[in-house]
């Protein structure tokens, strides 16, 4: 630990690392993240990457970011503006500098300010030199030279050898906020397991950026972020759709069910299926279909034979699988559906994030096609959103649309480990064999779910299909009954509402504003609430995970407040439904569309002004 | 497929147990009745239970029929049924998946899930109603309607090429591929009843005919008159003959096949090609799924049935070895798995 400066205590901190795309940027945060976690540091984090795998090297369009916040206190989103900004060039310099507060501390690689990357990045001339940064408080270190100082005697070949540049910024940023050397150290050992000698390059590499702050008097101070008061128990750290998979396998386990997940490669869902597809010790099948469509149709089959069925995707996947979607609507069939939004339409800015897919997951099908649709809130809620959407789909029998989103599928949270046993039991509807009065589409009188009969069940064996059918079975085109079917399919899913919990408040409990949310906005909407509660406005927050159904008291919780802001990152789609489902009140909105999560700072400001105006 | 995966009937099941007794409804004289009727007879003879069997299906006149069969049905969405059927399997090894499609539903909008089934050779017997045209939207030209066919889009004849399923199936990797005129019943449920035998993705396409809106589509070479010398039925491991009296058979003449009479330009019996139905390389069986008339016979019967390892068993394999290894057993050991920490 260093010793000789003084520490200054911080509540919280945002720190942005940022570099050339396959600089090892996401590495870094994470290890950093991981760190700070263990040092007891509640967190958040957003990776902000382009989606080009290796843009051209030293350009704009090519830097890679991760944003990390850490704190002292409950941590409700990954943070505005930076604190501390690491740039590993020009270009990251140029693209992030925004970003970062006024006084903040710069880390860069002085060795990369060479003339090409700094034309390349845009500059005109050295921002390093021409007094452009004079509000900040700049450490520019030779960090190429002094990493391959760091491992000349392991006789790495240079290419190799300057791979581990980002480790030299970690143990800048390591020392800098005094976390402990040695948990980084084997943090990076564990990392590097299976490639133990690059390991050992970026241990060396690590300790050589921990010393330079110690050596030269660089800083006038280090910082210190105590432990965040959290629940004491097991944590990890895990993004949100390393969460969602692991909700819908926690599901079908509960459930005593096989997890079957059909999906199509789609940034930024991608990972869930790479997850599911590791755990076959978990009996877990995953089904790497040609298509959208035929992710969602082999999770159909599944479904149809008994197995907790979903289907993960983005935007453009969820366009593709409408018609399907409407198959298991008409087939009353357990689904689970995840769309991990990012920005459109069409192919849009495929990693970054948006919340445009809201009208599209409600009403984007052919026909009266109601399902239920959900939203997870956070990194760590993907878990129990996830788990929740399987158990509704099992024990209603009906298609779930879960939203995610990009800034919450690829952040990531500590999660304090939940143990199975106190997850809720789920039990879908099965129908008993040989029971002589089965038909495939008589309804609980309470909840109007048709009974399970899933293929291989002796005597009730019977066809289904995407024709509509009458109460037994059979394929019918009567008026009435087409009239009586629609209606049931709705009731069926307003009946969910039932069952699920209702919104709860938290800020001022009546008032004079209440911002409502839905989705991954949660954190950043919370954090405006209680900023402006500060300056003197009585504010309350709601947040909605359930979405169709909407809770049962919905009406009278939007109806305790003079004004109603709906905040969106989309063009006022939740807006437009609450006024289409309870009319009788005005609804202000805040909306952006710019491919990133809210700036709470940018939410406070904006809704004063239009607060002001009321 | 592992054997005795699915469950046997303790009775003989007759075919008449599988007509579910909804009324069928397909046009008097359709060839899919006669489909029905072998349909029916080898899902009884494969010994499976009812209960085991399902029947998928797309959309399409093709796709009626799992509401006539007394066994588990889906009727799905236009050309999705592979993908359905090989979901179904996957996820349920132990039931019998079968599935009915048609010429539009396979080869036109489920053409992708069509050569990705064969692909992954997962287990599902396809029974593929092939009559040249879209029947249920009344006389639109499908992808194997002939070339310069008049159909109600193709008012001055169709200017596409057609597809041959037997080609396109052997071209995804077929492991198995049967096909059948629809007046050939005996033909037609042996063919099927191989198909369920057959580890993998089996096709049996048939030559049905549309008697509203592409009569006779299949006429030149399956009229009673002609047809045993139109057709070549072949039969593994014996030489390809054909004719009223067996007198014709196929021969090699370079990289083509042509057709010989025995006893005439000097030519034995032992100049007969064999078939061999199991060999790995799908060559020969191209060569006689491509021949056509006037010059060659179409080839009926068993074209290609080879061992491969089945989708759904290698998902199996994988799992139990998976199960085996791992230390990850149940959910509460992934979630303490890996970098957890404790914080009090």
């Amino acid at each position: 630990m260093s010793t000789k400066l003084p520490k200054i205590n911080l509540d919280q901190v945002v720190v942005k690392f940022a570099g050339d795309s396959g600089d090892g940027m996401q590495l870094t945060g994470t290890l950093f993240s991981e760190i700070s976690a263990k040092d007891g540091n509640d967190l958040s984090t957003f990776p902000d990457y382009p989606a080009e795998i290796r843009a051209p090297h030293n350009t704009v369009s090519g830097v890679s970011g991760f944003q990390v916040h850490i704190g002292s206190k409950r941590i409700l989103t990954s943070g505005d503006h930076c604190d501390v900004l690491v740039a590993m060039n020009p270009a990251s310099l140029k693209a992030n500098l925004k970003w970062a507060k006024m006084g903040a501390t710069l880390l860069v690689d002085a060795d990369t300010f060479v003339e090409e990357a700094i034309n390349k990045a845009g500059y005109t001339q050295n921002p390093l030199g021409d007094g452009s940064l004079s509000s900040y408080s700049v450490i520019d270190a030779p960090i190429t030279s002094l990493t391959r100082a760091a491992v000349l005697e392991l006789g790495l070949d240079i290419k190799t050898a300057e791979k581990s540049r980002n480790m030299f910024a970690l143990g800048v940023l390591l020392n800098l906020f005094n976390k402990d050397l040695q948990v980084a150290a084997q943090q990076v050992e564990y990392k590097f397991r299976k490639k133990p000698q690059i390991g050992e390059a970026n241990k060396k590499v690590l300790e050589a950026g921990w010393i330079y702050v110690e050596n030269l008097e660089l800083i006038s101070s280090t910082f210190h972020v105590g432990k965040a008061s959290m629940e004491p128990g097991n944590y990890r750290n895990i993004t949100g759709n390393i969460a969602t998979a692991w909700g819908l396998a926690a599901a079908a386990e509960k459930a005593g069910l096989q997890l079957f997940l059909g999906s199509y490669p789609i940034t930024p869902a991608t990972d869930i299926l790479t997850e599911l597809a590791s755990l076959k010790s978990l009996g877990i099948k995953t089904f790497q279909a040609e298509d959208e469509i035929a992710g969602i149709c082999s999770a159909i089959g599944a479904s149809l034979t008994g197995s907790l069925a979903a289907t993960s995707t983005s935007g453009p996947g969820l366009a593709l699988k409408s018609e399907a979607i409407g198959l298991a609507v008409m087939t009353e069939l357990p689904l689970v559906v995840v769309d991990v939004q990012r920005a459109g339409p069409s192919t849009g800015m495929p990693t970054k994030s948006e919340q445009g897919d809201l009208l599209q997951a409600l009403y984007g099908r052919n026909g009266e096609s109601p399902v239920v649709v959900m939203a997870a809130s956070s990194p760590v809620d993907c878990f129990y959103t996830a788990f929740e959407a399987c158990r509704i789909a099992l024990e209603h029998m009906t298609p779930v649309i879960l939203l995610s989103d990009g800034y919450i599928g690829n952040g990531s949270q500590l999660m304090k480990i939940p143990r199975m046993a106190d997850l809720p039991a789920i039990h879908p509807p099965f129908a008993q064999p040989n029971d002589p009065s089965y038909k495939p589409y008589q309804r609980d009188l309470d909840t109007l779910v048709r009974k399970w009969a899933v293929p291989g069940t002796e005597g009730l064996r019977h066809r289904l299909g995407s024709l509509e059918k009458t109460d037994a079975g059979a394929a019918s085109t009567d008026p009435e009954n087409h009239q009586r079917m629609v209606k049931l399919r709705a009731q069926k899913v307003q009946k969910v509402a039932g069952r699920i919990p209702e919104l709860k408040i938290e800020g001022d409990p009546n008032g004079d504003l209440l911002l409502i949310s839905w989705g991954g906005t949660c954190g950043a909407v919370r954090a405006a609430a209680e900023r402006l509660h500060k300056k003197g406005i009585s504010t309350g927050h709601v947040h909605f995970h359930h979405i169709m159904p909407v809770p049962r008291n919905t009406a009278e919780v939007l109806g305790r407040f003079k004004h109603r802001m709906v905040c969106e990152l989309n063009s006022g789609q939740f807006a437009g439904y609450l006024r289409m489902l309870f009319p009788g009140l005005t609804y202000e909105q805040y909306n952006e569309v710019t491919g990133q999560p809210f700036i709470v700072e940018n939410l406070v400001n904006s809704i004063t002004k239009i607060y002001e105006k009321l | 497929m592992i054997e005795g995966r699915i469950a046997h009937s303790d009775i003989p099941l007759t075919k008449d147990e599988f007509v579910s007794g909804s009324m069928v409804k397909w046009c008097p004289g359709c060839g899919d009745y006669s489909i029905l009727n072998c349909l029916t007879q080898a899902m009884a003879r494969t010994g499976y239970r009812k209960e085991d069997i399902l029947l998928v299906s797309g959309i399409g006149c093709s796709s009626r029929i799992p509401y006539y069969v007394n066994t588990y049905g889906f009727h799905s969405i236009h050309g999705r049924a592979a993908a359905i059927a090989s979901g179904a399997k996957s996820a349920n090894p132990d039931l019998s998946v079968w599935m009915a499609t048609g010429d539009g539903d396979c080869a036109a909008i489920g053409g992708n899930h069509f050569i990705h089934i064969l692909r992954r050779n997962v287990d599902v017997n396809i029974i593929l109603f092939n009559n040249h045209i879209y029947g249920l939207t009344k006389g639109q030209y499908s992808p194997t309607t002939p070339m310069g066919t008049v159909t109600k889009t193709s008012p001055f004849g169709t200017i596409e090429q057609p597809f041959n399923p037997a080609e396109l199936a052997l071209g995804a990797g077929a492991t198995f591929f049967a096909r059948v005129p629809d007046n050939n019943p005996k033909l037609m449920t042996d063919c099927m009843e191989a198909a369920a035998a057959h580890d993998g993705t089996s096709v049996v396409e048939v030559l049905q005919n549309c008697m509203i809106f592409a009569n006779k589509a299949h006429y030149e070479i399956t009229a009673r008159e002609t047809r045993d010398d139109r057709q070549l039925i072949l039969e593994d491991g014996q030489p390809m003959l054909f004719g009223k009296d067996k007198q014709k058979g196929l021969r090699l003449n370079g990289l083509q096949l042509e057709v010989v009479e025995i006893g005439k330009d000097g030519v034995r019996p032992e100049d007969i090609l064999i078939h061999d139905a199991g060999h790995e390389d799908p060559i020969m069986h191209m060569m006689l799924s491509r021949m056509a008339l006037p010059d060659l016979p179409v080839a009926m019967g068993i074209i290609r049935s080879v061992k491969q390892d089945t989708y759904d068993d290698l998902l199996e394999a994988q799992i139990n070895e998976q199960k085996s290894v791992s230390k990850i057993r149940c959910m509460d050991d992934l979630l303490n798995s890996g970098d957890v920490f404790y914080i009090s």
